[in-house]
Formats: C-alpha cells, structure tokens, sequence
C-alpha cells in the first residue's frame, strides 16, 4: 500500500496520489467542457485526501492553470477561442478584481463579511440558474411555436436576447470579435468583465463561474466561444495566482503536477465533448453544475444557525460536490464517447464509399 | 499598429504575470508564519526542491510558474498525437448553434 502514497516535500504529508489522479480527471472534464477553474470542487476532494489548508489553494490553482492552457490549447483548434476579446476582457477583470479584493478587506476591518459574502454569493448562483433555465424554457418556447408553424428555428436563435440590446450601443471605440461574430463597443466587455472580476474579487472565487454566462448573456457569445475565451482567461488569472500564491511559499508543485497527469486526460475528454453536444445542451448542463454550487453553500451555512449539524453538513457537502463532479464528468465522458464513435464510424463510411467509387 | 497593439497588450500581460507582488489583489502579505519544509526527508532532486523552497521563495516561484505551462504544453501535445491517433477531426466543429 505504501506505493499509493507519495511524501509531498514541502507540505510534508503523505498523498494518496490516485486519488489526486481521480480529482485531476473529474476537474478536468467539467473544467474543459465549462470554462472554469473549477475551485469550488476541488478543494473538499484536497480536504478529504488529508491536504493542508495552507497549500490546498496555491497547489489548486497551479495545477489549474496548467489544465486551463491544455483546455484552452485545445478549444483554439477548434476555433472556440477570441483571444481579442480575451484580452480586452482582462483588462476590466484585473482592474474589478483588485477593487473587490481591497473592498472585502475594508470590509473585514469593519466587521465580519463572511456571511455577507457567502449570501451574496447565493444571491448570484440564484440569478445565474434563473437566467440559463429562463434562457432554455424561452428557446424551447421558440422552437415549440417554429414547429407549430412548420418551419424550423433559426440555429442562431437564443430564448434571452439582452446582448443584442447591448450591441446597439454605439460608443467608440466598436470592435469586431471575429471569432465570437460580435460587432460592439469595446466598453461592453470591458464593463462586463470589470463588473464579474469585481464579483470574484469580492467572493474570492476565480470568477469562471460567473464570467461563462456572462460572456453568453451580455457579451452575445456563442456558448463554445464562451467556454474557450473564459478557459483563456483562467488560465492567465490561474498563473498569476500561480506566482502570487507560490511566492508565498503555499504551492505544493508535486501534487499540482500530479493532479495535472489526470486534469490533463480530463480536460482533453470535457474539451472535445463539446464538439459533439450542442450550445444548449453545455448551457443546461452548466446550469445544473451551479445549482450544485448553490446547495453545497448553503450546506455550509446551515450550522451557523443549526451549530449541532455543522459535522454533518460538512460532511454531507463534500459527499455532495464530489457525488455531482463524478455525475457530470460520467455525463460529459459517455457523451463525448458516444459523439466519437458516431464521427469515426462516419468517416469509416465515407472512406469505404470513395473506394468503392 | 494592429501588431503594436499586440505588442504593447502581452507586455502588460507579462507585467502582470511576472510582477505579483505589485498587485494589490494579492492581499495583505501572507500571515507572518514561516513555513519550512523539512529536508532530511529527502534525497536527490527532491532534496533540492525542498532546499530551493527553503533558500528563496522567488526562485521556488519562478521555476514553479516556469514548469506548470511546459508541464501543460507537453501533456497537450501528447494528447494531440493520441486524439489524431484515435482519429478525431480536432481541428473543426460543425455544430454551430448558440
């Protein structure tokens, strides 16, 4: 048994090290078919492998960032990335992120913020399902009316449409995102990602989860650019997190190292799933993942009124996160199988008829 | 000028990148705990890594943030080679819905 442990050389802790392998390739997936770091899932599975708090955050987002860049790698083949808009967007996220981050510490000074923050969170994770479900029900009413009609709906369409509302504003400097077919004023990503990197500063969260729709919703991205342009950018926010966090000496590079063996099989897996599953599908997949995010919090925040169950929901919460990475990811893999076969007996039957001709 | 642009846009990413400490997002300094990782433990390159983190945690830092993109680069790449071997079309996506 002793081979499945590895002594960590700065934390100094012995690992079992498949289950950071398990971790990586669950993270992995959902990251690469989402667009985000994923924090939130890791570090309770860090927890339970017996990881210091101390290094669970620095060794996560190392490791993060390392499997945003294969993602990322990845979904630019496939032409899911902007990397204009990525760009630009990093501008507003750095500049809202820093503001939240100094606003939460001014906060602190003041008093205590965690439950502030944490409802606040909720209040957020709320709008976000309501805004994909009520974007899912509106395009299904769509499609519902086309058929009726006879006709088919244009694929283009979308149930909420606040960003073509967006995209009349006409303040100069208008940019043209190729890959994201958007015409707009640069001030529209800039503002939008200042607003979420204002967000994530405050929550002290990488912001993926939040920039992904955003970048659907109020930019007007396709959801597979959406996805790309976001890993993008959490995987420059995840190396400068990277640096600060090992700076401080909290970076355990071996198990980081480890965790990306598996993040990487995983990311390529949650990656090319999205080849195969169409924007809507992702969208309500991603709205179900933070409806997760949302019970695991509140979970949390139960046994500060019910102090007797705190062991309980601790418990229970990373049963619960752990249960539904393991849910999504077999989702996204059987799906991703499923589209590969379809292909490759596709191309099998091409090939067989061009012979025969 | 559109190539000055992209100029003067991966200078300021490196800025950032290269230059935590500036960042107010950073926080406060870290708790003034001193973490040191225990050496005797160790021998050959893990000796090494652990006197590295206990000598200079700038060093330690960018070897880390020099070692996790080269990490992710190869593993990609092999990724690549297994994908093509497979003989998935990674280069294309034709579903092109919203």
């Amino acid at each position: 048994m002793e081979f499945f442990y590895v002594l960590m050389p700065i934390a100094g802790v012995k690992i079992f090290w498949p289950g950071l392998i398990i971790l990586g390739i669950g993270v992995g997936i959902i990251g690469g078919f989402f667009g985000m770091g994923g924090a939130w899932m890791v570090t309770p599975g860090l927890n339970i492998l017996g990881f210091p708090m101390a290094f669970a955050i620095g060794t996560d987002i190392a490791h993060m960032a390392g499997k945003s860049l294969i993602s990322t790698m990845r979904h630019g083949k496939f032409g899911n990335v902007d990397y204009k808009l990525g760009l630009i967007m990093l501008v507003g996220t750095v500049v809202g992120f820093e503001i939240g981050a100094q606003m939460v510490m001014w906060l602190e000074r003041l008093g205590t913020v965690e439950l502030y923050v944490r409802l606040l969170y909720l209040v957020l994770l709320a709008f976000i399902t309501w805004m994909v479900f009520t974007d899912v029900a509106k395009r299904k009413k769509k499609e519902r009316e086309a058929a009726a009609a006879g006709r088919e709906v244009d694929k283009l369409a979308t149930g909420l449409d606040w960003s073509k509302t967006l995209h009349k504003i006409k303040i100069p400097p208008m940019v043209h995102f190729k890959e994201a077919q958007i015409y707009c004023t640069a001030w529209l990503p800039i503002f939008v990602s200042f607003l979420t990197g204002w967000l994530a500063g405050i929550l002290g969260i990488g912001g993926g989860l939040i920039r992904m729709p955003s970048l659907i919703y109020f930019v007007g991205c396709p959801t597979h650019v959406a996805v790309g342009t976001d890993l993008f950018e959490v995987m420059i926010s995840g190396l400068y997190g990277t640096a600060t966090y090992t700076y401080k000496g909290r970076t355990e590079l071996v198990a980081a190292l480890i965790m990306l063996c598996g993040a990487a099989v995983g990311a390529q897996i949650g990656t090319v799933a999205t080849k195969y599953i169409k924007g809507y599908g992702i969208r309500i997949a991603f709205g179900l993942a933070v409806v997760g995010c949302m019970l695991s919090i509140i979970m949390k925040l139960i046994p500060r009124w019910v102090p007797a169950l705190k062991t309980a929901m601790d418990v229970s919460a990373t049963v619960f996160i752990l249960g539904l990475v393991s849910a999504l990811s077999l989702y996204i893999f059987l799906k991703m199988i499923e589209g590969a076969r379809r292909e490759i007996a596709q191309k099998k039957a091409t090939a067989k008829v061009s012979v025969a001709q | 000028m559109r190539r000055l642009w992209t100029r003067i846009w991966g200078l300021g990413v490196m800025a950032v990148l290269l230059l935590p400490e500036i960042a107010a997002a950073a926080g406060p300094k870290a708790a003034p705990l001193v973490i040191v990782a225990d050496t005797r433990k160790f021998t050959g390159w893990e000796a090494w890594w652990t006197n590295l983190y206990n000598e200079s945690h700038l060093a330690f830092a960018l070897l880390t943030i020099a070692i996790i993109p080269v990490v992710g680069l190869i593993f990609g790449v092999l990724a690549d080679i297994v994908m093509n071997w497979i003989g998935l079309d990674l280069k294309s996506r034709e579903l092109a819905e919203h």
